[in-house]
């Protein structure tokens, strides 16, 4: 096996060309637990912690640009406060020490159903930043990058550099069904956005279909439906109809973790909670201007 | 292959790594620090805990390429003076002894490295905090009371000591 360890992104890009079956490596915290129980024997693998500029992230206003090898921790920290939905989701994966090493970069390398940051990166519309030595960047709206379990978008000489996505416009949510608090595949996940100005619902489903998902039709029927000028209180039919339209755009399987119909019954209670919480957010923002 | 890193504040040099092994493997196996425990070697119980560059990580989920030229922090870096004869536990490690919080010992270095960031960053830590903190690490033996008490006697030693 060789130990590939780039001082650079050019040198990743270039040994990535050279070795397409080198395994990339960030965290670890995937790549390494397959490597210890003899599941992989990759050829090569391709050690990215020593690029800074991976670790750190950018914030025009308008974008922010977060390089794929911010360690959840950090990203808590230091973007809970503009991403809010995604550290909602962090802040459930593993444990501390999980959270010091795993990255949004490599869950979206594993692009495993259950990954926690799908849900979120999905339901803010956020976009991969795929480059290669050959072809340059290509940019990968998230909906568009999970192309089976556990397989994605990208080409062998490709590595995943960041992801975008805008700083939230409104109320974000993430809510996930586990056994307990910390150390737990989700049996099912949830995550919505508001984009108030748009007008419009984002959402992304997890560990309930081959890949992540965003529920569509939940989606168009609550941007229609939602009172969003005049922020007056849900109807509780329309929560109950967006839960339905959830847990209708899932394609669960029943399994170890939990059945299909569980999954869907869970899908349309998180989704109308978290709706819930959003709007409730949403309303309370006028009434504070409004003072 | 050569691992060039600094281990308790002394630097070290390894060689005939497997490229595909863990830091937690290097640790034990080859540099003979066999405080580390290796229990599940997946993250899920905490016991391999150790600082990297002052973060603390599952060691077995680290390549042991991956420390090349970095800072590793181990159970046995603990302890003042810990290499010479007059070798002092650290505050953590005492406050363990003291409240009960050891049973066969297995959990405890990755538990008492977990505390030990804690405290440092934490001053006061509430219950909470002490539980979510602790969350990555398993004890089969305490039922975790005791283990709480060290991590809270631990926290109150290490106010007064500074005040
Ligand atoms: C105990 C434990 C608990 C866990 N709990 C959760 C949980 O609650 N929720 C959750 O979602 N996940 C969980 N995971 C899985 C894992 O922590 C996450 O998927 C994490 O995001 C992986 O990030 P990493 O940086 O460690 O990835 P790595 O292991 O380094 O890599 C993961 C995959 O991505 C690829 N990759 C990494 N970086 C790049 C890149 N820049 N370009 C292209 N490919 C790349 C790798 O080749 C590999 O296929 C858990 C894992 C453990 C061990
Ligand atoms: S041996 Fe590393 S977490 Fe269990
Ligand atoms: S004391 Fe035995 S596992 Fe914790």
């Amino acid at each position: 096996m060789d130990f590939l360890r780039p001082p650079t992104w050019a040198d990743a890009l270039a040994a990535k060309a050279e070795h397409p079956d080198a395994v990339p490596l960030q965290g670890g915290t995937d790549v390494m637990v397959e490597l210890n129980f003899g599941a992989r024997r990759p050829a090569a693998l391709l050690d990215l912690t020593r690029i800074a500029d991976l670790a750190g992230w950018d914030d025009d206003g308008g974008r922010i640009r977060v390089g794929a090898g911010v360690p959840y921790a950090r990203l808590i920290d230091g973007l809970g406060d503009r991403l809010p939905g995604l550290a909602q989701a962090a802040r459930t994966v593993g444990s501390p020490q999980i959270r010091n090493r795993g990255t949004v970069g490599g869950n979206l390398g594993a692009a495993s159903p259950a990954g926690d940051s799908h849900p979120p990166l999905l339901a803010a519309g956020a976009v991969v930043e795929a480059e290669s030595a050959a072809r340059g960047t290509r940019m990968i709206p998230a909906a568009e990058f999970y192309t089976g379990v556990k397989r994605n978008a990208l080409a062998p000489d490709e590595l995943i550099r960041a992801f975008w996505t805008p700083p939230a416009p409104g109320p974000q949510y993430f809510s996930k069904i586990g056994t307990r608090n910390a150390m737990v595949i989700a049996v099912c996940s949830f995550a919505i956005a508001l984009h108030p100005e748009e007008r419009r619902v984002g959402t992304g489903i997890g560990s309930a279909a081959p890949t992540p998902v965003r529920a569509v039709a939940a989606e168009e029927f609550l941007s229609a439906e939602l009172d969003w000028e005049g922020r007056t209180p849900l109807a509780v039919s329309a929560a109950q109809r967006f839960g339905a339209l959830v847990a209708d755009a899932a394609a669960p399987i029943d399994d170890v973790r939990g059945t299909a119909d569980y999954r869907r019954h869970a899908l349309s209670v998180m989704a109308r909670r978290t709706l819930t919480w959003a709007w409730n957010d949403h309303a309370g923002d006028s009434r504070r201007e409004a003072s | 292959m050569r691992v060039n890193v600094t281990v308790n504040g002394a630097p070290q040099t390894v060689d005939d790594v497997w490229e595909g092994e863990s830091l937690l493997y290097m640790l034990r196996e080859r540099m003979g620090l066999p405080g580390s425990k290796n229990a599940c070697e997946q993250g899920e119980c905490g016991s391999c805990t150790v600082y990297l560059d002052g973060v603390p990580a599952c060691s077995c989920l680290v390549a042991a390429g991956q420390a090349e030229g970095r800072e590793v922090r181990t159970v046995e870096g603990l302890a003042e003076g810990s290499t010479g004869a007059d070798g002092r536990l650290d505050p953590v490690q005492e406050a363990f002894v003291e409240a009960g919080a050891v049973q066969c010992g297995f959990c405890t270095p990755g538990l008492v490295v977990q505390s030990h960031d804690l405290i440092s960053r934490v001053p006061d830590p509430s219950d909470a905090e002490i539980r979510e903190a602790l969350a990555g690490n398993l004890c089969r033996c305490t039922g975790y009371e005791k283990i709480l008490d060290a991590v809270r006697l631990a926290a109150r030693r290490r106010a007064e000591a500074s005040a």
